[in-house]
């Protein structure tokens, strides 16, 4: 099966989630969220967020209670670490 | 109404699964970048770790349009963007060049330094992890003294690096800021800020890279937080010709005083070689920066002491 | 295709004059140069034109030639129809870009005003800086009269266009850019309607986002949709593909071009007193022209020469090539440049083309005309004669060159 069906003339890329596949599969550690601790979880309304501001992969999402897409976490741990409330282990 | 993370959008233009290391400040400040433009933008980026953040044909991790180019090339790839969204009659897109230390301090200074020249119509952000990162940490203009690098793997970098926001400064733009990737809010105001202005916007962005400064990638943010803590970059913007600090520089000139340099220099391995004569030129240039920046400052009297 | 709309304009311009009036009649819309001797002019022209209102369009004084070839490929790459010139050390320092542009499939035209290339410095002409891009990917035009540059220029645009593939115009410095001669300036209205506007085939829209020349790796790759892509090599396949293919569009175009404005370049190389000719001469751009003369000095002297012009280096026309000089028993081969460590580079095509063959033809090479040394008919024609008594039977190949020069 050879390539021209793609038809592409020249190097020309689609955006696309996943796109190094699931770097999930990097990480050592996992963050876990407390949400006795966590501000947002708390209170019930949309605040602090810090943790989704950090995230250098855009994995987490501004809900509440706050969700974590473990398929592209990479597991740096910087969520934890800015998290005001120290809400999160990593684990 | 001043931004924050809860009235932030939530639209990502840089997507999930992509190649960069854990904890890498350069995505961290591409989100952001990306968001203060509203994805309205066509980005063009020389080779850097900005390419490989991209992605490889026929996939790419953002969902802005962009164009590569060569790793002199960015401020005229650029360039050539404006000409031709102009030639072609298109309004209303930004363009963003966007390039690393190398591509903007050495290889790519000279096309920088010539659009910036010809005011052209564009944002010119460099984000700074101070070495040749894409290629393995070697040493580059913005290297700071000391530091082991790749290509100074045993005496350590024995010059300071150039200071590139003076460098473009001397150019007479309209609009020339610093930014940190761990003031995320600072940088995206900026970047707000520098969209609704004409000509050549330029904005240096700090980017700590763990593996090359050899720190734990958790600590990514603390890294950039300690440099501005310290001195060792200071958050500020020049629009026409004024000069203000912003963001924890701003405070910290009015009521802290700078932490020693040692401080940031023990979380980082690339500086373990660091001898204390260099400790001390290090702490120098900084402090006497620091007076100048402050005496500079339109936005406060002068008022702290270094150590 | 209609006759051309009104009698012949006939201007005395040099060949910076003509290749600013083709970029100017071909509604170029981004122009970035960098000023090199002797090219200079012709930026100087341009900048006027824009200047003054006479050409619509949006002219880049970069800093240097990368960044000239630079502006044109991003501007490309957005949709303008893009035009640079430059000579010898200009077209050296863009060499990478040539390379991009070409693997990225734009449609930009190049006038390379041929220059000699240092060390030692020399402004005066040969074709080594054009001949040193011939691997780049790019199409290659040689001009023999200011008429050719003109007309080249126009055509360069929609070959470029309908094949995705840059074209480079070269002229040589001073014998043709600082020469005046007649020119006829073919009218706006009917360039209009021989060149459509450019359609590209790359998008930059936020609705739509692509990302162009991102990094390959040696395999293809799927897509997110699971279609298999190509790997760097089936696309740089394909940019071979579209230039050998582009010899049939080079055709077209010229005999388009015939039918509308009279002048006849549906071929890759024309011919002078071929018919009957058993020796053959071949050279390039103004230096064929050379050889005309020589051609006819030899003519009165009872040899049976011709010459052929070579127009098009790059696709290089094999096949017409080899049937042309089916019947020589001597080609001369005048080259104004050398692959230095082998030999002249259309020698070196012409034998590759000729390998395999019927062809019986002894072949020798000349270098001439180096650094703007001037090269005299006489001395061609000689060179000719000298080679027909060094013949010897069954040594039709020589390994280097010789030099017509001082040494």
């Amino acid at each position: 099966m050879g390539t021209r069906e793609c038809k592409h003339i020249c190097d020309e890329s689609s955006p696309a989630i996943g796109e190094a596949g699931e770097t999930g599969e990097w990480r050592s550690l996992m963050p876990v969220i407390h949400n006795n601790k966590c501000i947002p979880a708390k209170q019930k309304k949309p605040s602090c967020f810090i943790c989704w501001l950090y995230c250098p992969d855009a994995v987490i999402k501004k809900t509440i209670p706050i969700q974590i897409n473990l398929e592209y976490c990479k597991g740096c741990g910087i969520c934890m670490q800015v998290c005001p409330a120290k809400a999160i282990n990593m684990v | 109404m001043k931004v924050n993370a809860v009235n932030l959008t939530e639209i990502e233009y840089s997507l999930p699964g992509n190649r960069t290391c854990p904890g890498c400040a350069l995505a961290l400040a591409y989100r952001h970048i990306l968001k203060a433009l509203d994805g309205q933008v066509i980005v063009t980026v020389p080779a850097s770790c900005l390419t490989v953040l991209h992605g490889m044909y026929p996939i790419t991790s953002v969902n802005v349009p962009c164009v590569n180019t060569p790793f002199a090339s960015t401020g005229a790839s650029a360039t050539g963007l404006v000409a031709g969204l102009r030639a072609t009659g298109r309004k209303g897109l930004t363009v963003l060049a966007i390039a690393g230390d190398g591509g903007t301090h050495d290889i790519g200074i000279q096309s920088l330094s010539g659009a910036a020249e010809r005011q052209e119509d564009f944002i010119y952000i460099c984000y700074d992890n101070e070495g040749y990162m894409n290629t393995g940490n070697q040493r580059s203009g913005s290297t700071p003294l000391g530091a082991i690098t790749g290509t100074t793997p045993i005496l350590g970098k024995r010059q300071n690096p150039k200071d590139i926001a003076a460098i473009m400064e001397a150019h007479c733009l309209p609009y020339i800021a610093t930014a940190n990737a761990s003031y995320p809010l600072d940088l995206y105001e900026k970047v707000k800020k520098a969209k609704g202005i004409k000509g050549t916007r330029f904005i240096h962005v700090f980017t700590p890279c763990a593996p090359g400064w050899q720190f734990s990638y958790s600590d990514t943010i603390k890294i950039g937080q300690l440099a501005v803590e310290t001195g060792l970059v200071v958050l500020y913007e020049v629009e026409d010709g004024i000069f203000r600090l912003t963001s924890a520089s701003e405070s910290l000139a009015r009521k802290g005083n700078l932490k020693p340099i040692r401080e940031y220099l023990a979380e980082q391995g690339r500086f373990k070689d660091i001898s204390e004569e260099q400790v001390a030129k290090l702490q120098d240039w900084v402090n006497t920066r620091w007076q100048c920046y402050l005496e500079r400052a339109s936005n406060l009297q002068p008022s702290t002491d270094t150590i | 295709m209609a006759r051309k709309s009104r009698e012949a304009d006939i201007r005395l311009l040099d060949g910076n004059q003509a290749a600013a009036e083709g970029a100017r009649l071909s509604r170029v819309q981004v122009i970035a140069a960098y000023p090199i001797t002797p090219q200079t002019p012709l930026t100087e022209e341009l900048s006027e034109f824009v200047e003054k209102g006479d050409l619509k369009a949006e002219y880049i004084a970069v800093e240097s030639e990368h960044s000239a070839m630079t502006v044109c490929t991003s501007a490309s790459l957005v949709g303008a129809r893009t035009f640079t010139a430059t000579s010898a050390h200009g077209l050296a320092y863009m060499h990478e870009m040539l390379h991009w542009v070409a693997g990225a499939r734009l449609p930009v035209v190049l006038a390379c005003v041929n220059r000699a290339i240092g060390a030692p410095w020399n402004i005066l002409n040969d074709q080594q800086d054009s001949i040193s891009q011939r691997d780049t990917g790019w199409i290659q035009i040689y001009a023999r009269n200011n008429q050719e540059i003109l007309d080249s220029i126009i055509q360069a645009y929609k070959i470029a266009e309908s094949v995705y593939v840059p074209v480079m115009v070269c002229f040589d410095g001073y014998v043709l850019s600082h020469t005046e001669m007649p020119v006829d300036v073919p009218s706006q209205e009917d360039v209009d309607r021989f060149l459509p506007p450019y359609k590209p085939h790359t998008l930059l829209d936020p609705t739509n986002p692509k990302n162009y020349n991102l990094v390959t790796l040696a395999d293809p790759r799927n897509n997110a949709e699971g279609v298999l892509c190509h790997g760097y090599m089936e696309l740089r396949y394909l940019l071979q593909e579209a230039l050998q293919n582009a010899a049939e569009t080079i055709i077209k175009v010229g005999q388009e071009f015939h039918e509308l404005f009279g002048r006849n370049y549906a071929n890759m190389f024309w011919e002078d007193n071929l018919d009957d000719a058993d020796i053959v001469t071949v050279a390039m751009g103004s230096l064929a022209m050379e050889a005309k003369v020589a051609v006819s000095m030899l003519r009165e002297e009872g040899h049976k020469v011709g010459i052929l012009g070579l127009r098009i280096f790059r696709p290089f026309p094999k096949a017409t090539l080899v049937k042309a000089l089916a019947k020589a028993r001597l080609i001369v081969v005048f080259d104004k440049n050398i692959s230095y460590g082998s030999e002249g580079a259309t020698c070196s095509e012409i034998k590759s083309a000729l390998y395999g063959s019927q062809a019986k033809a002894a072949i020798r090479n000349f270098i001439v005309g180096l650094g703007g040394r001037d090269v005299k008919a006489r001395e061609l024609a000689d060179a000719v004669k000298a080679s027909l008594t060094s013949l010897k039977p069954g040594a039709l190949n020589i390994e280097y060159p010789e030099w017509i020069c001082y040494i």
